[in-house]
């Protein structure tokens, strides 16, 4: 069993309205020097599957179908391993 | 179809709001046949339209229209529009063909950040599809939109394709029809209101024409849409060249 770690985020070709506004709002708490803010996502999952290979291709095909838009996001996974029972 | 009549099939996900507006275009203004197709059904009961309508499918989780792509009615509609059925989506209905990869590109969050729910004006680029055939190229419609993510996107060679096939049938315009930025309600791509894949069946727009069709609500532009999609339905009927779509698919 693991549990994969993902990061969505938006490509860097994609502008980002809601990171804008959000460092907009930081510039306006007087923090000028904060700059490049991105919004992403991230999802946790647990995979039954003996190996850390098999994990990560299913990860990834679920990465690619579903839960990232290839057209305007990439993913980062992370996997690591977790007892059968320890939720 | 029965007779003379064109049957759409709406397409009801959890979050649809505008199925009922469709039906009651498709019905009750435009006099035709219509039936609610059932996301949990693999059916299309017989439909010669499929209408994927507007609304949150799924509470717009994760991406518009992303989970409403894992339906058991959305393997049914590929089948039908692979096998060249008409399939109109429109706004989430939209946002759904493209996850489905019936369209291509994307669909962003506005670049205003605002929800927007207002009539704007689209110009007809291509009136040789079987979505625009009443109207004339040029042709303004005014027709509401009501969406916070309709900023269509797609990398430079899919748009050029687009535009070289002449697949974007409506562009945000002025009154007076100038695509000018300033018409442009939420930042898409060379003003993009709706575009059609590359056979012609499947049409995505940002505009809902189902609420400009009733002449209580005063305007009709959108009319002119559904009477393109009943003129083409009956003319191919006439002509017998309706395929089986039955045995099309696999």
């Amino acid at each position: 069993m693991y549990r994969a770690k993902i990061r969505i985020t938006l490509r860097t070709s994609i502008l980002d309205p809601q990171g804008k506004a959000v460092e907009h709002a930081i510039g306006s708490m007087g923090f000028g020097e904060v700059r490049g803010v991105r919004m992403g996502k991230y999802v946790e999952l647990q995979v039954d599957r003996p190996t850390a290979e098999e994990a990560s291709r299913v990860t990834e095909e679920v990465c690619r179908k579903l839960l990232a838009n290839p057209v305007m996001e990439d993913f980062h996974v992370e996997l690591e391993p977790v007892e059968p029972h320890g939720g | 179809m029965a007779g003379d009549r064109v049957k759409f099939g709406i397409v009801v996900f959890p979050g649809s709001n505008c199925d009922h507006d469709a039906y009651h275009a498709a019905k009750h203004v435009m006099g035709q046949d219509a039936a609610f197709l059932w996301h949990k059904e693999a059916d299309l009961q017989g439909a010669d339209v499929v209408v994927l309508p507007g609304g949150f499918s799924y509470g717009d989780y994760l991406r518009c229209g992303a989970i409403a792509r894992f339906s058991p009615v959305m393997k049914e509609v590929v089948r039908f529009a692979n096998a060249g059925g008409t399939v109109i989506g429109i706004c989430n209905g939209f946002q759904i063909l493209l996850e489905a990869g019936l369209l291509p590109g994307v669909l962003l969050r506005n670049d205003t950040l605002r929800f927007t729910c207002r009539y704007v004006h689209v110009r007809v680029e291509n009136a040789a599809t079987r979505f625009t055939g009443s109207t004339t190229p040029g042709t303004v419609l005014a027709i509401p939109v009501a969406h916070g993510d309709g900023n269509y996107f797609t990398d430079p060679d899919t748009l050029r394709r687009l535009e070289e096939n002449r697949q974007v049938v409506f562009r945000y315009c002025t009154a007076e029809g100038d695509p000018s930025p300033e018409a442009n309600p939420n930042g898409s791509l060379r003003n993009i209101a709706g575009i059609v894949n590359e056979a012609g069946n499947v049409l995505g727009m940002m505009p809902h024409p189902e609420r400009a069709a009733d002449p209580l609500l005063r305007r009709v532009d959108g009319r002119q849409i559904f009477a393109s999609i009943i003129a083409y339905t009956l003319g191919r009927e006439a002509a017998g060249s309706r395929p089986v779509l039955e045995h099309a698919g696999r």
